[in-house]
């Protein structure tokens, strides 16, 4: 058997056409995470030891088991006590929910990586904690993981082929049907292969852009200027 | 929880006996793992007052600021700020531990300097002084921003309001936190070694603005310091902690002049000499 081209032109735009589907699902999932992720984190910091533990359960439960059974309980599990949801709900919240417990962890570093100085400032200035969290803490402990936020989008991402198993029809479940139609795969797998390299790629290059987008916003301007005099000059010599 | 009523012992020179205390400390204990740190501390500190607290490191001097700022926790003992009990809120006339709210409360009274300034690193200069009047004290954007550069300028920095915490010297980092705190206008102001994080040609610039501001400034002052000549200055009343216990109180001239014991006298004599 050998690489049709015709073949692959012609099933190309079905594949493709699923794209905004597998975007919108891999952005609704993250935003998920990135709320849940925040909620998990207070939640498992919380004074109030029960609920701590609980938190702490949930996320060990969720990170060692395979987000595939895990979409099958939401999905095929779940109405059996009286809970249903549609397919791409069900998809973006499995990925959002198991992606969450990853990220809480991250919030988890970026907010241990704090000074214990900043806390007892916050307190000294009378500031609630709800203050000392949202003007304090975390956009200190935020800007330094957006890239491994940004990992995790990724891996999100390449995660999302998993949704072929109830029916969403992502990239992996539209080259399975026309595999399955003409008995041909080598073309259709290869097109969803390559469809997530060029998506993955560019967006790599995009959040390590954002990375230092991030790092500038969080340097002062003076010292940006006085960076790039630096650089110039470096490069001058 | 009872707390055990109890004499005050110190041979009081507290000054100004008629007034009312603005904060004080009954019979104080902390010990952290096997290391006590404060063996039954008793201290009275005058509204306005400034006192400065000299001893060894280990001594238990910056343990007793911190408590009063509500960042260490006394294992027992009784701190009052204007005679309201500072980690217990009184309910229906029994005391019960204190909550959030109520520290909040007490937290106004009192303000912080610390010796790493503990600035807001994502903030501009005068964000860091005009954050918490502004979400704290509510005060309008406009009023806090007056207040905010009034007081830069008059630690000299009034030309650094768009800088950031990065771009300052150690010096003027604190003097921001010296603005930072005094902005809050709070009754007592606890300084914890200022200067003993900076090299040793800003020290100057720092000390020289905490002694105009306890000039001309009512609030009382609590500095723990290692600069003798400066506790010297600026206390009414300088005190000497060694191993968790206060060994000896009185004015500079008593206590820089004419030390009693003997522990003060080897004391200074070390920090004379090194």
């Amino acid at each position: 058997m050998t690489w049709d081209w015709k073949f692959a032109i012609d099933i190309f735009p079905d594949i493709f056409g699923a794209i905004w589907l597998v975007i919108a699902i891999t952005f609704g999932a993250f935003f998920v995470a990135l709320i849940l992720g925040l909620v998990l984190m207070f939640a498992r910091r919380s004074s109030f030891k029960p609920l701590s533990w609980l938190i702490t359960a949930f996320i060990e439960f969720v990170r060692s088991t395979p987000p595939l059974v895990q979409l099958f309980f939401v999905y095929f599990a779940l109405p059996a006590i009286g809970i249903s949801i549609n397919k791409y709900a069900a998809g973006i919240l499995t990925l959002g929910i198991h992606y969450s417990t990853y990220i809480s962890e991250v919030y988890r570093s970026g907010i241990e990586a704090i000074p214990k100085g900043q806390w007892e400032a916050a307190k000294a200035m009378n500031f609630s904690k709800r203050q000392t969290w949202f003007r304090v803490i975390l956009p200190q402990a935020i800007p330094p993981v957006i890239p491994m936020l940004g990992n995790y989008l990724l891996v999100l991402f390449k995660e999302t082929p998993i949704l072929m198993a109830i029916g969403v029809g992502e990239f992996l479940q539209k080259a399975q049907l026309i595999g399955s139609e003409s008995f041909k795969y080598l073309e259709p797998i290869t097109i969803v292969g390559l469809l997530f390299l060029l998506l993955s790629y560019p967006s790599a290059l995009l959040i390590n852009k954002l990375e230092k987008r991030a790092k500038l916003a969080f340097t002062p301007k003076k010292k940006q200027r006085v960076n790039k005099k630096l650089r110039v000059r470096s490069e001058i010599q | 929880m009872s707390i055990p009523e109890r004499k005050l012992t110190t041979s009081n020179i507290y000054p100004m006996k008629s007034k009312k205390p603005i904060a004080s400390y009954e019979n104080i204990k902390k010990t952290y793992g096997d290391a006590e740190v404060l063996k039954g501390v008793d201290l009275n500190i005058a509204p306005g007052e400034k006192v400065a607290l000299i001893g060894p490191s280990g001594s238990g001097k910056t343990t007793i600021i911190r408590m009063l700022m509500t960042l260490e926790q006394p294992d027992s003992g009784m701190i009052k700020v204007e005679g309201k009990p500072l980690w217990y809120k009184e309910v229906n006339g029994k005391l019960a531990p204190a909550d959030e709210k109520h520290l909040r409360e007490m937290r106004k009274n009192i303000g912080m300097v610390f010796q790493h300034f503990n600035l807001f690193p994502h903030m501009t200069i005068l964000r860091n002084v005009t954050e918490a009047p502004v979400h704290v004290l509510g005060l309008s954007k406009e009023e806090a921003h007056r207040r905010a550069v009034d007081m830069l300028e008059k630690v000299g920095l009034g030309d650094k309001l768009d800088a950031y915490p990065s771009q300052l010297s150690g010096g003027q980092k604190q003097r921001v936190a010296i603005a930072r705190a005094v902005v809050m206008q709070p009754k007592v102001m606890l300084f914890d070694e200022v200067t003993s994080a900076l090299d040793p040609e800003l020290v100057g610039e720092v000390l020289q603005v905490i002694k105009d501001l306890a000039k001309e400034t009512d609030m009382a002052m609590i500095l723990v310091t290692h600069e003798m000549d400066f506790a010297r200055d600026v206390a009414d009343r300088v005190i000497f902690l060694h191993d968790g216990k206060i060994e000896e109180e009185g004015t500079p001239k008593e206590i820089f002049e004419n030390p009693k014991s003997e522990r003060l006298r080897t004391f200074l004599s070390r920090f004379l000499k090194g």
